[in-house]
C-alpha cells in the first residue's frame, strides 16, 4: 500500500528515523496482456497512464520505459512553464495545462514544487517588440494573463539584468506572464508515476520496445515486443500509445511509419549554487538563452538546439559558447559564475513547432510527440488530452487541431516564426 | 564540435563554418500539378530521421558557399563520407567503396 504524503506522515516517519518510507511505485514484471501499452515513461507517458486510469477507468495499462522513469527530456529540461502562445490552438492547449499545473501537487499528493514566479520574454529590436505586442494581444483575447513591460518595469523585476542602452542586445521591452514559472522536473515524473501506480498501472523500467508487430490482414497493432533483462517478450495490447519524444522516429519506424519530425540535441547547464539573486524566469529568443534560479541556488540555463540531427545526449560546443556569450551580455554579474554540469536531451522537432497528438494510419497505434523544445510545460495537459484521445478513440477537442493529418491538409499551427516559442 | 571536410575548399573546418540544410536525396516531384495532398505532405514534411547513418546536405555557409552531401552517423557523429551533390551516395556497408 502506498503511503499518503502529509505533514502528519512526515512527523510519524521522523519518529521512526525515516526508516519506514516505502517505494513510491512498485517494481513489476510485465504481464502478457494489457488493454493499453504506453511506450515511454517520461512525464507525458506517465501522465497519459494516470489520466487513462483516473478519467477513463482503464487500469489495465503498462508504461514501458527503456531507461528509468523521467530519464529522458523530462529530467533534462529547464522546466519553464507558461502558456502565452500566439496561435489559438496552441494557447488553448497550453493554458489548459497551466490550469492543471495550478492544482497538480494536490491532485497527485506529491509536491511538484510548481512556483509561479512569472516569465519574461525579452525583446531586443523593434521587430521583436511588434511580435511581442501582437502575441500579448492574442493572449489577452484568449483570457491568458499577459502584459507588455517597458525597460524600467523590467529593471525593477530583474535588477541584475543590464537594461542600459549600450548593451549589445538592448532590452527594449518584454512580455510578462505572472502565472508562468518553473517546477521540479523529477517530481513531476515521480508524482505521476506514483499516482498512476496507485490506480493499478504497471510501470516497467529498463524495458525497450524493439518491435511493434501488426496483424496480417487488418494491419492493426498486436502489441509490442520488449527487451527486458536480456530477454525478448511479446506483450499483447489492443492499443499502443507512443510517447517517446526524440526517439519517436525510431519507434514509428518499428510500425513502418515516417513522421514529420527531426531529432536534435538541446542543451542546458547549471552553475554552482549562488545566494538568491533571480526570482523570476528570463528568456530571450533572439539571443538563444533563458535562465532561472533553482531553489538550491544554481542558475539553470537553457541553450539552443544543434543545427543538425543527432541522438547524442550532449550537444555541440559552439552552442554553449553562443549562449554563454549572450548571457554575459545580459547579466554582466554572472560572467564569473562557474558552471557545474552540462547535458543535452534529444528533442523532437516538428516543422510548425507544435506537437502531433492522435491516431496513426495503423489501427490501434497512437502517437503523442513533436513537443520539441517546449513540452514540459504541457505535461499534465498533454496526458489529459491524449488519454481521452486513446480511450475514446476520438481526439479530445483541444487535441483535434494537432492531428498528424495537418501535414497533408496544410493546416499547420505555425508557432515557429511568430511566437516566443523557444521553451 | 564536428570537423567537416569541404570538398570544394579541400580542407577540414569547424562545424560553425557550415549550415546543415537537411536530409539529402529528397527528389522534387516531377509533376507537381498531379500530386495528391498526401504526396505533397510527404515530400515537404516527412523525414527518415534515423538513429544511425543519415545522408544530409551541408553548405559551407561562411566559406565557399557550396552545397555538398555528407553521410554521417547520428549516434556516433562519425562522418563516413563527403560527396558532391551530383554524385551517387556511397554504399558504406560495403567495405570496398
Ligand atoms: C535541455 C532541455 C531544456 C528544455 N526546456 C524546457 C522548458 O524550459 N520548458 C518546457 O516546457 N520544455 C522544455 N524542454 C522540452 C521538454 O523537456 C520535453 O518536451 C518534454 O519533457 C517531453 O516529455 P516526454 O515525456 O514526451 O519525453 P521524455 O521525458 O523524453 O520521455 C520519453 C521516454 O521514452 C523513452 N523511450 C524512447 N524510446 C523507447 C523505446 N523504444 N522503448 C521504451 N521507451 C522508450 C525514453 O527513454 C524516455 O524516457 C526542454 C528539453 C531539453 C532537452
Ligand atoms: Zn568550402
Amino acid at each position: 500500500m502506498t503511503q499518503r504524503y502529509s505533514f502528519l506522515q512526515l512527523i510519524r516517519q521522523a519518529l521512526k528515523r525515516h526508516e519506514g518510507w516505502t517505494p513510491a511505485w512498485h517494481s513489476v514484471e510485465p504481464k502478457d496482456t494489457y488493454d493499453i501499452v504506453v511506450v515511454g515513461g517520461g512525464g507525458h507517458g506517465l501522465a497519459t497512464a494516470y489520466y487513462l486510469a483516473k478519467n477513463h477507468g482503464i487500469r489495465n495499462v503498462a508504461v514501458i520505459e527503456k531507461g528509468w522513469i523521467g530519464g529522458g527530456n523530462t529530467g533534462r529540461n529547464t522546466t519553464i512553464v507558461r502558456s502565452n502562445y500566439l496561435r489559438d490552438e496552441a494557447a488553448h492547449l497550453y493554458e489548459y495545462a497551466l490550469k492543471l499545473w495550478e492544482g497538480l501537487s494536490v491532485e497527485l499528493n506529491f509536491n511538484v514544487m510548481f512556483s509561479q514566479r512569472g516569465v519574461l520574454n525579452l525583446g531586443h529590436s523593434l521587430q521583436d517588440m511588434r511580435d511581442i505586442e501582437r502575441r500579448v494581444n492574442a493572449n489577452r483575447l484568449n483570457g491568458i494573463d499577459s502584459e507588455v513591460l517597458n525597460p524600467s518595469d523590467i529593471q525593477e523585476i530583474v535588477p541584475l539584468l543590464d537594461c542600459s542602452p549600450q548593451n549589445r542586445y538592448p532590452v527594449l521591452g518584454a512580455s510578462w506572464q505572472p502565472r508562468g514559472g518553473i517546477a521540479r522536473h523529477d517530481a513531476v515524473a515521480w508524482g505521476f508515476a506514483r499516482a498512476a501506480d496507485r490506480l493499478g498501472v504497471d510501470i516497467v523500467e529498463h524495458a525497450r520496445v524493439v518491435e511493434i508487430p501488426l496483424t496480417r490482414g487488418t494491419g492493426a497493432v498486436e502489441g509490442v515486443v520488449i527487451e527486458h533483462e536480456d530477454e525478448r517478450k511479446f506483450i499483447r495490447a489492443r492499443k499502443v500509445a507512443c510517447v517517446t519524444a526524440g526517439n519517436s522516429g525510431v519507434v514509428a519506424a518499428l510500425a513502418g511509419l515516417k513522421l514529420p519530425i527531426e531529432s536534435r540535441p538541446l542543451q542546458a547547464f547549471v552553475s554552482e549554487p549562488l545566494k538568491p539573486c533571480l526570482d523570476t524566469v528570463v528568456m530571450s529568443n533572439a539571443v538563444h538563452g533563458y535562465l532561472s534560479q533553482s531553489d538550491k541556488g544554481d542558475l539553470v540555463i537553457g541553450a539552443g538546439t544543434d543545427g543538425y540531427n543527432g541522438y547524442g545526449q550532449r550537444g555541440s560546443f559552439e552552442i554553449i559558447e553562443e549562449t554563454a556569450r549572450a548571457l554575459c551580455e545580459l547579466f554582466p554579474a554572472f560572467s564569473r559564475v562557474r558552471m557545474n554540469r552540462q547535458w543535452g536531451g534529444i528533442v523532437d522537432i516538428c516543422p510548425d513547432a507544435c506537437p502531433i497528438i492522435g491516431p496513426m494510419p495503423v489501427p490501434g497505434l497512437y502517437f503523442n510527440c513533436g513537443w520539441g523544445t517546449g513540452g514540459f510545460k504541457a505535461t499534465p495537459g498533454s496526458g489529459f488530452v491524449f488519454a481521452h484521445t486513446v480511450a475514446e478513440d476520438i481526439p479530445h477537442p483541444l487535441a483535434e487541431p494537432f492531428r498528424i493529418e495537418r501535414f497533408h491538409s496544410g493546416a499547420l499551427i505555425d508557432e515557429h516564426g511568430a511566437a516566443g516559442v523557444a521553451h | 564540435m564536428l570537423r567537416i571536410y569541404c570538398p570544394y575548399c579541400e580542407s577540414v573546418r569547424d562545424e560553425d563554418e557550415f549550415h546543415c540544410v537537411g536530409e539529402a536525396h529528397i527528389k522534387r516531384p516531377e509533376r507537381p500539378d498531379e500530386l495528391s495532398d498526401q504526396a505533397w505532405g510527404e515530400y515537404l514534411h516527412f523525414r527518415t530521421n534515423p538513429r544511425g547513418e543519415h545522408r544530409e546536405i551541408w553548405q559551407h555557409a561562411v566559406g565557399c558557399r557550396q552545397h555538398f552531401n555528407v553521410l554521417r552517423d547520428t549516434e556516433s557523429y562519425e562522418i563516413k563520407s563527403v560527396y558532391r551533390i551530383n554524385e551517387e551516395p556511397p554504399n558504406v556497408t560495403d567495405p570496398d567503396t
